[in-house]
């Protein structure tokens, strides 16, 4: 049924356009960002990270190539081969891992280090698509559906988190915008937020004051409420309902004190408060968004930043790339980066609801999902909006395994979403 | 139904990407605390501080110059002092000042460099700087010292010293930060605007280890720092080292002026100090030692301390008498009706010899004439209105006023006035009889050295004055106050003063001063003897010569020494040789009044009687600024 067009006539351009900018961008950034005035390299010297940059994003080309070539069919039916090889991988690298920073994540092959936590968003990705491309599978009605994808979820997350790679892990809290979108019910989401916005405040204000507070609204809502929902139950539900915030409220109290490590604890505490620990955990916060800051609208120029290029900013050419940008392009420049990345999010989005088959939309979501979900924390840390989690910036930030799984991850959708014309619905 | 669940997820990214974009707009366009010049911590603004004006004497002698010097700053949370021992051994500091020190350092800033050590010498920067690279967290910055070339004028010039936490309060514009410099006292503070120049201000770049990375921009920002103005003195170095030496176990003053111009050729305030002690960085022990020195070194005696002229204040009473024309030259008052005792002398049938002679009842009478002016009806108002209008006359010499020199803290004086004997006694029930004593300068009159200093040069110059001042040049095109070039007139004709000095000239020649007369230069000069409420008297006298073309006119004030002519009527003298000849014939007066000692005399405010003296006779020994010497009090 497959009629051999080129690829080149059905890919979707609007992505591949956004992909190179970011990939440009990011690029131009990282030669920014090691940039030294006295010791000047080349942007292609391989000796800096902006020359190996280069090296990986050639890769990365050769990569989609293959990707692209590839028959579409592949993916859907090695999916769960996939999933196994990469769990293989991450049990691997538990013992034959290389420590880099703290964390036995890395395999090293050669020169090069590879990170097979990276790569376990696509096989996440792929085997929960398979397991919902199942049309008999709802995620509406039967509960028992959940626990195939919560495993497929939890494996690897458990394995990640034996590697001491939180950050990694907390990427896979991304496919509830998945199992939102095929049918989770939306107070799912809604109580993780509600969880969410209940823990800041019981960072930031004394509990009894927050339960006298609930108490309150409790009392307005069920006052305001019409006297038959009243009577049919909204009375005592109001009532629970406040009780078992009241009771997340002192919950995560506890869960503060005893259950998080200490510098899980100080990453938290240092979002609401960066001057809490100014040299310490508050540091790179504070040092990111003085650089930010210090762009103004226009930033200092290209090579001009001051902040990132004197080592203020930790990290600049992987995690807090973004800050190289906003320096020297100022507002310019991040509010492009910030467009970019909401044009293509978005547009996967749209190109995921126009899939036919389900598993291809089910995939372009968990595409869209973790491509969104990186950037949100990751500009989020370096503007002080979100605690500082270690991921990169996708595309951006310095790193073969994170360039490589991203391009992978999106050059795997756009081939399923080139070959639509000729896929069947099934779902 | 699912499928309108898109919208929802797309809003919610939608949403994200909006706030994110809010957020940056606020950090980068809209809050100013990232801007590069308040929180940039890559980007340093260097404050440079010019080097402060030098200050030069009439002959274009250095006085005041800046040497440079290197003050070490520590960063606490950098510094790795491993033996304590080694490091405090090479500043030469004690364990317990490391620790002060560093506990200070800390409680100002962690981040931040402090100051550890304020101006270490070039000698002791060049000495220890090898071995301080074994230390982290500690650098040197540049920063400069006042140097005097000679030990004198230490009043006059003031001190330099950090700012006070409640002038940095007052000051009106935000121009000095803690930690800066300003003048504290005499023409440092009266000249702070000229003296202190320009800041310059550099844009730096810095690594996180504050390693410096070359100028910001190519240094486009940066102002470049503009020296302070040189100030130019009339002070005679020599003369004024002299008379140093000379007023050396005394306590008084020694003012000096040009009469034609007002500039001031010497000024001695006696004891004095090294000023190079405050100008180290002892600054705060040596400081402490001088506030406790009971003869009160930093009182500026020419012009804060007070003293009743005595006998030279005779001299106004005459001019005022001719101008006024109660009395003419040839005027003559016997002793007879006079409540005033008087010495032995022959008869004063002029003025002149009033003055030479400095008859008591001579000046009574002239007195009585000027408030009754031969009125006496109703004594109480003649006396009313007659005060009233000699204390103007007396006013126009600037008796009871300000004369408006440049120094800080110039004391009034006081020139009484019917207002004043009003308080006392009520309004007419006061008359001569209860004010007769003002006619030879006693009773409530007070005036300071400077003022009479002045009066010489009014005589000198037959009736008119320049505001006395230190400084007539500011800068390289020497600009000059205004202030200091109008011509003060007293309202009392030339030809009037010429008994007056004809009666100076004789008390030098053969009257009161005759003991310190002068071979060669003729002086006009009058004695005074100010009364002291408990102790011997104090010896002023004031002089001018030549007396055909007067160059210099002085006032010299000897707390506790006694008559005029024994103590201050030499120092002038052979100040007023110094300064015109440059040479001493009197070898044995000079001789004299170099070993002169009236500190056995001096009676301290709150004592009875003279105490035995010892430690003032030490003068306050200059710091070296080695390194290694521990701090030198002045009086140990």
């Amino acid at each position: 049924m497959a009629e051999n067009k080129p690829i080149t006539k059905n890919i979707d351009w609007i992505v591949v356009l956004i992909y190179i900018a970011c990939l440009g961008i990011g690029w131009v950034n990282i030669y920014a960002a090691v940039y030294n005035p006295e010791v000047q390299t080349s942007m292609f010297d391989s000796s800096n990270n902006a020359g190996k940059q280069l090296m990986w994003i050639g890769t990365a080309a050769i990569l989609i190539v293959c990707i692209l070539v590839i028959d579409y069919k592949f993916y859907e039916t090695f999916s769960f081969i996939i999933y196994a090889v990469v769990i293989l991988l991450l049990i691997m690298v538990l013992f034959a891992g290389s420590n880099i920073n703290g964390s036995r994540s890395w395999i090293k092959i050669g020169a090069f280090s590879l990170q097979p936590a990276e790569f376990s968003k696509l096989a996440v990705s792929l085997a929960i698509s398979k397991y919902l491309s199942d049309p008999a599978i709802s995620l509406t009605r039967k509960l028992k559906d959940y626990y195939p994808i919560m495993g497929i979820i939890a494996l690897p997350a458990f394995l990640i988190l034996l590697s001491n790679e939180t950050g990694s892990m907390l990427v896979f809290a991304s496919f509830a915008i998945v199992l939102y979108r095929e049918g989770m019910p939306g107070f799912i989401p809604a109580i993780g937020m509600v969880m969410a916005a209940l823990l800041i405040i019981t960072l930031l204000f004394v509990k009894w004051y927050i339960a006298a507070a609930i108490i309150v609204i409790a009392g307005l809502v069920i006052w305001l409420m019409p006297v038959m929902t009243r009577r049919r139950g909204g009375l005592w539900a109001t009532i629970i309902v406040a009780f078992v915030m009241i009771g997340i409220v002192f919950g995560v109290d506890f869960f503060m004190n005893n259950v998080l490590q200490k510098h899980q604890r100080g990453r938290i505490m240092v979002l609401l408060d960066p001057d809490s620990d100014p040299r310490g955990i508050g540091w790179n916060v504070i040092q990111s968004k003085i650089a930010i800051g210090s762009g103004g609208f226009t930033g200092k120029g290209f090579l001009q930043g001051t902040q990132t290029k004197f080592d203020f900013v930790p990290e600049q050419s992987t995690d807090f790339i973004f800050c190289t940008v906003g320096e020297e392009h100022g507002f310019a420049g991040t509010a492009v980066v910030v467009i970019l990345f909401i044009s293509l999010i978005s547009r996967l989005v749209i190109l995921a609801e126009r899939q036919r088959s389900r598993f291809a939309r089910v995939y372009g979501y968990c595409v869209a999902g973790i491509i969104f979900f990186h950037f949100m924390i990751n500009i989020g840390m370096t503007i002080g909006l979100m605690p500082v989690i270690g991921i990169p910036l996708p595309f951006f930030s310095y790193g073969g395994s994170s360039l490589w799984s991203f391009s992978i991850l999106l050059f795997v959708f756009l081939k399923i979403d080139a070959q639509r014309p000729f896929t069947l619905s099934r779902g | 139904m699912l499928e309108n669940r898109r919208f929802v997820i797309i809003i919610f990214f939608a949403l994200v990407g909006l706030i994110y974009l809010l957020r940056l707009f606020y950090l980068q366009v809209l809050d100013e605390s990232y801007s590069i010049e308040s929180s940039s911590n890559s980007i340093k603004r260097v404050i440079e501080i010019p080097f402060r004006g030098q200050i030069y004497d009439r002959t274009g002698k250095l006085i005041v110059y800046n040497t440079p010097v290197y003050d070490l700053l520590v960063t606490p949370y950098k510094a790795r002092v491993d033996d304590t021992l080694r490091f405090c051994q090479v500043l030469g500091i004690e364990r317990r000042d490391f620790d002060s020190l560093m506990a200070a350092a800390s409680a100002y800033s962690r981040m931040k460099p402090s100051l550890f050590l304020r101006q270490l010498s070039k000698e002791d920067f060049a000495s220890i700087q090898d071995i301080m690279v074994d230390y982290s967290g500690f650098e040197f910055a540049k920063s400069s010292l006042r140097t005097y070339t000679a030990p004198t004028l230490a009043n006059t010039l003031g001190y330099v010293s950090e700012i006070t936490r409640s002038q940095l309060e007052k000051q009106e514009e935000p121009y000095y930060r803690q930690s800066d410099y300003i003048g504290q006292s005499g023409i440092e503070k009266i000249y702070e605007n000229e003296l202190r120049g320009k800041r310059g201000t550099k844009f730096v770049m810095q690594n996180v280890n504050g390693v410096y990375k070359g100028p910001w921009k190519s240094g486009e920002l940066d102002t470049m720092a503009v020296a302070g103005e040189n100030l130019y003195t009339g002070i005679d170095l020599e003369v004024q080292q002299y008379a140093d030496s000379l007023m050396v176990n005394k306590v008084g003053s020694v003012v000096a002026i040009e009469p034609k111009t007002g500039r001031i050729i010497s000024i001695v305030s006696a004891p004095t100090y090294d000023p190079n002690i405050l100008a180290s960085r002892y600054f705060s022990k040596n400081f402490a030692a001088l506030v406790r020195n009971p003869y009160k070194p930093l009182f500026n005696r020419p012009v804060m301390a007070s003293y009743r002229p005595g006998s030279t204040f005779k001299l106004i009473q005459a001019l005022i008498g001719l101008q006024e024309g109660v009395i003419t030259p040839g005027s003559g008052f016997t002793h007879a009706n006079c409540p005033m005792n008087c010495h032995n002398h022959p008869a004063t049938g002029s003025v002149a010899l009033g003055v030479m002679h400095s008859c008591n009842p001579y000046f009574y009478n002239v007195f009585r004439r000027l408030i009754y002016k031969n009125n006496i009806q109703n004594t109480f108002k003649a006396s009313a209105v007659g005060l009233d209008n000699w204390h103007d006359r007396i006013s126009k010499f600037g008796i009871g006023q300000r004369l408006g020199i440049d120094l800080p803290s110039e004391y009034k004086g006081n020139l009484p006035n019917k207002k004043y004997y009003d308080r006392f006694y009520g309004e007419y029930r006061w008359k001569f009889s209860n004010i007769y004593s003002l006619s030879i300068g006693e009773g409530e009159l007070l005036i300071t050295p400077l003022k009479m200093a002045n009066v010489a040069a009014i005589i000198a110059n037959r009736g008119y004055f320049y505001t006395p001042h230190v400084i007539h040049g500011i800068g390289d095109k020497k600009t000059v106050n205004p202030d200091f070039l109008v011509r003060h007139e007293t309202g009392v004709d030339a030809h009037n003063f010429e008994p007056v000095i004809e009666g100076m000239i004789g008390a030098v020649e053969g009257g009161t001063a005759r003991r310190s007369k002068v071979e060669g230069i003729t002086i006009a000069g009058k004695t005074g003897t100010s009364q002291n409420k408990k102790g011997d008297d104090s010896s002023i006298f004031i002089a001018f010569a030549p007396v055909d073309d007067p160059k210099i006119a002085i006032a010299v004030f000897v707390e506790y020494a006694g008559a005029g002519g024994s103590a201050a009527a030499p120092i002038a003298n052979l100040v007023i040789e110094k300064y015109l000849t440059r040479k001493i014939t009197n070898k044995a007066l000079e001789e004299r009044m170099l070993k002169a000692d009236f500190m056995s005399k001096v009676i301290l405010p709150g004592q009875k009687k003279p105490v035995p003296v010892d430690t003032t006779k030490k003068k306050p020994v200059p710091v070296k600024t080695n390194i290694l010497n521990k701090p030198v009090a002045v009086n140990p």
